[in-house]
């Protein structure tokens, strides 16, 4: 019996107490930047795409809903010709953005995708792609790597000799 | 043998090898670079170091190289021992400090032996931060794409292009830390055999360009068992697809063809399947005389009246194509109205090719065994061009005698800077009587330079030399009598002498006189071994089904027997007089042809039905040593395009003779009911219903990526996989995966911890570069006859006068890679070659215009002079990049 009304008697001190639910939509909560909702394509800091195509985020994703084709520009520039995220099955688990290697891939502290018709969570590079850096300001997957493409040629990348010249033999 | 202990195991090994490669073959993960198992030691790398001990008592050790570490008995070694550890891994750090760490680009990313070994070695993060050093590319041509700054300079690429292959034209230029691996100026390799540098470099400095123009990583391939369509020996690959795009093809193992190496035009002609032009719907020929398409059941309703209402049917089969794919055509029109599909000279030489394998069936060596071989003579072929892969195999068997001087001299086989230091210049003795001058000439003893009939002229006193009972030939000179002394004296004091010989110059005279010098060496030797090439992946296949070729069924049609002509993948253009085939094709009332590529007779053709290639179709090919192989679907294609044998069933389905095989399992029992000769062919893979541990087997990695993005864009819903019911392979990731896997199963290779090819394929192995554990796929076919065959009469048919005789090029004169991008840019201008004396006294400069009137028809190329030819010859370009359809050799009167 006074178990009983210890409970009910909890229960009315509860009514009083602040909420810990906020009215959505109408408040927002605060989402931390690395919180991992919908996924963006970014850009260097050249404005240049980031994303090479190694299909490194595509394997990485344990639903398999990443599908990325390669292509090369004419400087010999890796860039993907497709890049379609299927968000009906993505589980924002975020190893894509772990195994990125140009930081490329990003996940944004953005949830509101919810759609009626299941065909509108397939992506497309265009619905992807925006306009900045993202969280990785500076890094530029080209300057560090060593092969050549346009406006960057072999040995101007960051930590590289100039070219060696084959036929001295000076040491 | 020698019993020997590695970490505390014992272990019963051949004392002939080295450490490292009993420690592969055992199942140790122990990391290397410059070793491979077709190369042998150097020592070079210092990547494979393991701890040795002077016996069991002694705990200090030091550390040694394996690979040049004998195993001898008693040795004992430690792999995980942590200061040979330590030394690996600091190897590794030092390798790698000048990687420019593009993996993310680079096309060897996941199948490359670099990052294997770097994990293994548990070099994981990178301390020096200095200067890289950087290199320029070179432009390798269509094939190969090269990216100087991954490399590692562990000269596996020379030591496979300039030691193996014996290439010139790749080099280590420039001195100390600057070592450059290129050609001396841009340009593509010179090589037949440069592609596989894309899977002997460790890392990505060599790649194939092929695969890079329409790229993804080896996880996301979609591969299958495929067997080489690009000539008669029949090398395994591993065709791998994604998304219905053929994307590369690999080497696939197999221990007694091809091992760790293809050539060129296995690896890189596979583009005709991704062909824009492709039939790839049902075609009519409309009233106003354009190929319109049309839908399957339409086409296959009209096609019922025309075969109801056919006065009598013709089926020209095709020796590039599968048994089955004949089989069912032959089943359609009937047995006796099928044809072999090949041209009259082919034909006849490929039937002579047959009663010699069938005379010496026991004593067919594989490739493989070719390489083991003392002493060769070749009659007639130019092998580079014809069967390339043997050409790699002969530049292997010449180099015996440095194993033999190394014996001596007490250096193991393995040892191979040794071996080659020993060697010198001293080589098996190799003989080649052969039209012209050779791609393979810069290795053999000594070049005849004849035409057919006196090649095997010279043939049969070779034979008579080395038996007295063996006819000699008439009037021969004393010149031909002095080199068949030197060939018979190299043969008969050889311990395993070859004889190659073939159907390339349409002579059964050279087949002949090949068969009787392996009589000859038969009474002499027990070892002596015979190699026959033959034109196309199933011409042996072929000339097993039928005798009758495409003169025979000209024949029937222009005499009014039959009026509708049934054409499966082949092209009557490449293989009669174009006039012929004309007035063959004119006096049919309908030509209806299967085929995969667009060809000249689709262009006259009133039905085409798009076939699949090799890699949209299952079939059994019998290569030329009577080896029937099977090779797999590689992807489904997109109906209506299907197996030539399917159609063939809907066809009769359509005519009300419906027929009891709905897939490759019936099909191949109905063959082997129908066709006794194919017995056998059913065990050259497990049937559909076969099953391991109740799975199937995976064309695709575990990890093959995108599934559910792959076609969302088309739907959001996932396609079920596709079920194959012809095969107990699956079109997925699914299924039992592992070393035991039956090896006709095999659709790529890899393990853990190991994923460049030929590294993976060690564990699949019954030792490192052996035979596949479940042994080597394929049944051979011909039964030994223990009858023994009697000498033929050596009559050579001497011709005098002006003849033209067939040149082959590795690019060009298969038809099917002559489709293929990559080919096509390699593919050499035509030309009638002939001697400076015939110039001279055709009143010709090279450069000028020779019309030559061959069957009849004229035709012109631009001369150009090789001195090597003998007089009164002349050289005719066959194939895509020459002529099509001439039957040479022929008399002409230029």
């Amino acid at each position: 019996m006074l178990s009983v009304l210890r409970t009910i008697w909890m229960t009315l001190m509860h009514t009083f107490r602040k909420r810990d639910t906020v009215l959505y939509p109408e408040e927002k909560p605060y989402l931390p930047p690395r919180y991992r909702g919908r996924i963006v394509l970014t850009r260097d800091p050249d404005g240049a795409e980031r994303c090479v195509a190694c299909n490194l985020c595509s394997v990485a994703c344990p639903v398999d809903c990443i599908s990325v084709v390669k292509a090369e520009d004419e400087s010999g520039r890796w860039y993907p010709e497709t890049f379609r995220i299927n968000f009906s099955r993505c589980i924002y688990c975020g190893y894509c953005e772990e195994a990125c290697p140009t930081y490329a891939i990003q996940l944004t502290p953005d949830f509101e995708m919810g759609e009626f018709d299941r065909q509108n969570m397939v992506y497309e590079k265009s619905d992807l792609t925006i306009a900045g850096v993202g969280k990785r300001p500076g890094y530029n997957f080209y300057r560090v790597a060593g092969m050549a493409v346009g406006g960057k040629d072999k040995g101007e990348a960051e930590n590289e000799a100039a070219p060696i010249d084959v036929k001295t033999l000076l040491p | 043998m020698a019993t020997i202990k590695i970490d505390g195991k014992q272990f019963e090994v051949d004392d002939t090898d080295n450490l490292l490669k009993v420690a592969l073959s055992k199942g140790f993960d122990l990391p290397y670079f410059c070793w491979h198992p077709e190369l042998h030691s150097v020592g070079a790398c210092r990547q494979c170091a393991v701890k040795q001990y002077k016996n069991e008592d002694d705990t200090e050790g030091q550390i040694v190289m394996a690979c040049m570490t004998p195993a001898s008995d008693g040795g004992c070694f430690s792999i995980a021992d942590q200061e040979a550890s330590d030394f690996r891994a600091q190897v590794i750090e030092w390798l790698m400090i000048n990687h420019p760490h593009d993996c993310p680009v680079c096309e060897e990313g996941g199948e490359c032996h670099l990052q294997d070994m770097t994990l293994m070695t548990g070099h994981t993060r990178r301390r020096y931060r200095g200067p890289k050093r950087t290199h320029r590319n070179q432009d390798l041509g269509p094939f190969i794409n090269h990216e100087m700054n991954r490399c590692i300079a562990c000269y596996r690429c020379v030591r496979y292009y300039r030691d193996y292959a014996d290439g010139d034209d790749l080099r280590v230029l420039g001195s100390h830390s600057n070592v450059y691996f290129g050609r001396e100026a841009d340009g593509a390799f010179n090589s037949e055999f440069s592609g596989n540098l894309v899977e002997v470099c460790p890392t990505g400095v060599f790649t194939d360009k092929t695969l890079g123009a329409h790229y993804n990583r080896k996880w996301d391939m979609q591969n299958a068992p495929g067997i080489c369509t690009h000539c008669s020996l029949g090398c395994n690959t591993s065709p791998g697809s994604r998304q219905g795009i053929l994307k590369r093809i690999q080497n696939r193992y197999h221990g007694e063809i091809n091992h760790y190496f293809l050539c060129d035009r296995g690896r890189f002609g596979a583009g005709f399947v991704n062909r824009e032009d492709r039939p790839r719907q049902p075609l009519v020929r409309a009233d106003n005389g354009v190929l319109e398409p049309q839908d399957m059941d339409v086409i296959l309703s009209s096609l019922k009246s025309v075969l109801a209402e056919a006065k009598g049917l013709v089926g020209i089969g095709s020796p590039r194509a599968s048994l089955e794919d004949n089989f069912a055509l032959r089943h359609l029109v009937g047995a006796n109205n099928f044809y072999n599909g090949m041209s009259g000279p082919e034909s006849h030489a490929s039937l002579a090719a047959l009663a010699l394998l069938q005379e010496h069936a026991g004593r067919l060596p594989t490739l493989r065994d070719v390489e083991s071989c003392d002493a060769v003579f070749v009659l007639g072929e130019d092998v580079t061009q014809f069967a390339p892969r043997l050409a790699l195999s002969l530049r292997q068997a010449v180099r015996n005698e440095h194993h033999v001087l190394a014996e001596a001299a007490n250096i193991p086989k393995w040892h191979a800077r040794a071996v080659r230091d020993e060697g010198q210049h001293f080589y098996s003795p190799l003989f080649m009587a052969v039209p012209a001058a050779t791609r393979l000439d810069d290795v053999a003893t000594e070049l005849f330079h004849l035409r057919p009939a006196r090649i095997a002229e010279l043939g049969f006193a070779v034979a008579a030399m080395l038996d007295d009972t063996a006819p000699m030939p008439a009037n021969i000179d004393d010149e031909t009598r002095a080199h068949a002394e030197t060939i018979a004296t190299a043969l008969r004091k050889a311990k395993k002498p070859l004889v190659v010989a073939g159907t390339s110059l349409g002579s059964e005279a050279v087949l002949t006189a090949a068969g009787n010098v392996m009589r000859a060496l038969e009474s002499v030797h027990d070892d002596a071994g015979l190699f026959v090439t033959l034109n196309e992946a199933n011409s042996l296949g072929m000339a097993m089904m039928s005798d009758r070729d495409v003169d025979h069924a000209f024949e029937a049609i222009t005499s009014r027997r039959a009026d509708t002509l049934v054409v499966m993948q082949n092209d009557l253009y490449e293989r009669a007089q174009h006039g012929k085939v004309d007035a063959a094709i004119k006096a049919a009332k309908n030509l209806i042809v299967l085929d995969h590529s667009m060809t000249a007779t689709i262009a006259k053709a009133d039905y085409v039905l798009p076939a699949g290639s090799f890699a949209e179709a299952d079939g059994t090919l019998v290569n030329n040593e009577g080896r029937a192989q099977r090779f797999f679907q590689v992807f489904i294609p997109e109906a209506p395009l299907q197996e030539g044998w399917r159609w063939c069933a809907d066809l009769n389905s359509a005519i009300g003779k419906p027929v009891d095989w709905l897939g490759m399992d019936d099909l191949i029992d109905a063959i082997e009911a129908a066709c006794p000769q194919f017995v056998g062919i059913k065990s050259a893979a497990p049937s559909t219903s076969f099953r391991k541990a109740g799975m199937r087997f995976p064309r695709s990695p575990h990890r093959y990526s995108g599934r559910t993005a792959l076609y969302a864009n088309v739907d959001v819903r996932e396609k079920r996989p596709e079920v194959d019911v012809d095969s107990a392979l699956s079109y997925s990731m699914e299924g039992y995966h592992g070393t035991d896997q039956p090896p006709a199963l095999m659709a790529y290779a890899w393990t853990p911890g190991w994923d460049s090819n030929q590294a993976a394929i060690t564990r699949f192995q019954d030792e490192v570069g052996g035979h596949l554990k479940g042994g080597d796929p394929g049944t051979r076919l011909l039964k030994v006859d223990p009858n023994v065959p009697e000498y033929a009469p050596a009559e050579p048919k001497l011709v005098q006068g002006w003849q033209a005789i067939p040149r082959y090029h590795i690019f060009g004169s298969e038809s099917q890679s002559a489709k293929a991008p990559a080919i096509q840019e390699r593919m050499p201008r035509a030309w009638f070659t002939l001697n400076e004396a015939g110039a001279k006294a055709l009143g010709l400069a090279a450069a000028d215009t020779l019309r030559l009137t061959i069957d009849g028809e004229i035709h012109a190329l631009p001369v150009t002079i090789d001195p090597s030819l003998p007089d009164k010859t002349i050289g005719v370009p066959v194939g895509a990049h020459g002529l099509m359809g001439v039957r040479l050799p022929a008399a002409v009167s230029p």
